[in-house]
């Protein structure tokens, strides 16, 4: 009989072994799904594993990818770590490409002087309409315990529907034959890119620094320590005295306006002008990638890349081998779900024991609930 | 007038999407287990509701699958945290990304697709009531069945042996494991219920509401109806009050733009999300309140033996 039974620690083994076994799974359910759709499996499984590093220009378009996913996870580890459910940074992501793409469009004769150095008060604007997005959910659970789990996802439909009312109201392109769609914003607004003929841009090295900051953060600063006994035993919190509503702000101004500088990237990067399309799911999809890189900076790193390649594969399979781009979302859903699964074994260890020696020490499971 | 009417029963109809789910959501956080996975459930549910339908051509039929996939795909959620002990949270929220890119996957052939002519329904008589039968007896019979079942709801939980159980394994899991009820189980059937309903609630979308199936067509009612739990603290009869309240604010919009109101329509469209941020702030307002009302363990991971 299997058993499961409390470790008396948590395996550090066990975490890092966790993510990887959690991606056999998933590759494991792909190539069942391969097969039952009738395609080739290893033809599937290079569109997802080899095609997005195959050559420098596939590296960059992953890169174009990673950029955001890795920015948004690591607010939202923050929030995770915290204790604190934000998962509305799809609308943080999508105010942060409002309020650069505003400050992009007021490119012209008049700010000339500034040159490139637009692209700065393009960003920070990205920041501040990611902050103030979080900051409405922040409010509302401070002042008046309102759910923040609720609450962040209802901004995102607003979110969504404040960017149609713009591209289709009074930011629509004049002369864009009436397409839902901003003016292409000028060159000069442009993120600068680091190769020509290449997608990837200075957003890479943005994102490094912005693994450093965290990392330095989460483990080297007094206030990333209090946020993270907030989140695992908050009776202790209370006692040292560090302040939950501190904490709560600290968190989702932080993963607000780390989502706001990924749409404000995005805005002024790969898409050029604002459309219905702008959000791509990567703000949900960065739930994932928070939680299969451990809620660690680095392991963020890694998550990041490896649900790029997710995407990228998902588009090739679509071109190459005519399967739906959905596929994306299955395999990174079944993705967190094994991780979840697999999570488990951080904690417990399986035990085979036959019924009768189970019935005869009942007393050995001794378990102690995992903390959330 | 007429017009006047058309609202109430559009309402009633809009409201019955977010009751189904709701009532679902209801049992299952009254045996302790929050379910995140609502929206990616009411997705699953409504594409295979769909695809029942455009097969079989019988909306029953659409019904039993969305209700099947949902408790089927709920008891995956359910065997994670129930007997995994995995966050109940982060398994919700993999649940609904999940739910939201298979249904895509799985609806792809099906985003042409219509269904057959739509029967109407008449209750003899009543439906000939001017304005009251425009109203209230013209209803796809599962608006009734969906009245029906919030009833039996309130009978089971608090008049039956069955609900008086379920109750103590989400207010304290060790009392009822200390009294010989085998709590995992009675969760794990809870979570399938609550599941079944959200499918049923997103085969109800696909086949009668809209229907047709388009991707991403819940659009956070999955969202709303776990709201709605909340708001009604955890009563069968007001989670159908809310979800008609709801039903109500979603059907102004089309409403305020046949009346030729000047508001860009998006605006309009914010309505049922802004709504329910608005109503989650009053209602959360008061904490105690909450607290009094809200299953005592709901959330809480339980291991027997502990």
């Amino acid at each position: 009989m299997l058993k499961l039974e409390v470790r008396p620690q948590p395996s550090r083994w066990m975490s890092f072994a966790s993510p990887l076994l959690a991606l056999l799974i998933t590759v494991a359910i792909g190539i069942v799904l391969f097969l039952l759709l009738g395609k080739d499996p290893l033809r599937g499984l290079q569109m997802f594993f080899v095609e997005p590093v195959k050559s420098l220009y596939a590296l960059s378009e992953l890169s174009v990818k990673a950029t955001p996913l890795i920015l948004i996870a690591l607010g939202l580890a923050v929030c995770f770590r915290s204790n604190i459910w934000n998962i509305g940074a799809e609308g943080q992501y999508v105010v942060g490409a409002l309020a650069a793409g505003w400050v992009a469009m007021q490119a012209g004769p008049g700010l000339d002087w500034m040159g490139r150095g637009i692209v700065v008060p393009i960003l920070l604007a990205g920041v501040l309409g990611g902050m103030v997005w979080a900051a409405i959910v922040a409010l509302l659970r401070d002042r008046f315990n309102a759910n923040e789990i609720l609450v962040s996802l209802m901004l995102v439909y607003v979110a969504q529907l404040l960017l149609g009312y713009l591209v289709y109201g009074p930011w629509k392109d004049p002369h864009g034959y009436n397409f839902p769609q901003t003016i292409t914003f000028l060159p000069v607004t442009k993120i600068p890119r680091l190769a020509s003929g290449m997608r990837a841009n200075i957003g890479v090295f943005i994102t490094l620094a912005a693994v450093a900051a965290f990392w330095a953060f989460l483990f080297r600063t007094y206030r990333g320590f209090q946020l993270q006994v907030g989140g695992l035993a908050p009776a202790a919190a209370r006692y040292a005295g560090f302040s939950s509503r501190a904490a709560l702000w600290t968190a989702l101004l932080l993963s607000g306006g780390m989502a706001g500088l990924a749409g404000g990237l995005e805005a002024a990067g790969p898409l050029g002008q604002l459309t219905p399309y702008v959000p791509a799911g990567y703000g949900f999809a960065a739930i994932i990638v928070a939680f299969v890189g451990r809620l660690h900076p680095v392991g963020i790193v890694f998550s990041g890349v490896l649900m790029s390649m997710f995407y990228i594969g998902g588009e090739l399979a679509q071109s190459r081998l005519g399967l739906p781009k959905s596929l994306t979302g299955v395999f990174q859903g079944l993705l967190l779900f094994s991780l979840l699964g697999c999570d488990t074994l951080i904690f417990y260890r399986l035990r085979f024991r036959h019924a009768a020696a189970a019935a005869a020490a009942p007393g050995r499971v001794t378990a102690v609930a995992k903390e959330a | 007038m007429d017009g006047f009417a058309l609202l109430i029963a559009a309402t009633l109809n809009a409201g019955t999407v977010l009751a189904i789910a709701g009532l679902g959501l209801l049992i299952n956080e009254r045996a302790g287990i929050v379910n995140l996975g609502a929206e990616g459930l009411m997705l699953v549910g409504a594409i295979a509701g769909f695809a029942a339908a455009v097969h079989t051509g019988s909306d029953w039929l659409a019904f039993g699958a969305g209700a099947l996939s949902g408790a089927l795909l709920s008891a995956a959620f359910g065997v994670l945290v129930i007997w995994l002990n995995t966050n109940q949270y982060a398994s919700g929220l993999a649940l609904s990304l999940f739910g939201a890119g298979f249904s895509a996957f799985a609806g792809i052939h099906y985003t042409q697709e219509k269904l057959g002519p739509r029967p109407s329904f008449h209750i003899p008589g009543l439906a000939d009531i001017p304005f009251i039968g425009p109203a209230l007896f013209r209803q796809h019979p599962m608006v009734y069945l969906t009245i029906a079942l919030t009833l039996a709801l309130a009978w089971f939980l608090y008049r039956s042996r069955a609900g008086l159980v379920l109750r103590a394994v989400g207010e304290s899991p060790e009392s009822a494991h200390a009294l010989g009820y085998p709590v995992r189980r009675i969760r794990l059937l809870a979570v399938m219920f609550g599941g079944a309903l959200c499918g049923l609630a997103g085969a109800y979308l696909s086949t009668v509401y809209t229907p047709l199936w388009v991707e991403g067509m819940v659009a956070g009612k999955g969202w709303i109806a776990l709201a709605l739990t909340t708001f009604a603290t955890w009563r069968p009869a007001r989670v159908l009050l809310g979800a008609y309240l709801f039903g109500g604010v979603t059907m102004l919009q089309f409403y305020l733009q046949g009346q030729g109101v000047e508001i860009a329509s998006q605006f309009l469209s914010m309505l049922p999300y802004l709504a329910t941020i608005v109503v989650l702030v009053l209602i959360s307002r008061n904490a105690g309140w909450i607290r009094a009302n809200m299953p005592a363990s709901l959330g809480k991971p339980f291991f027997p033996g502990s």
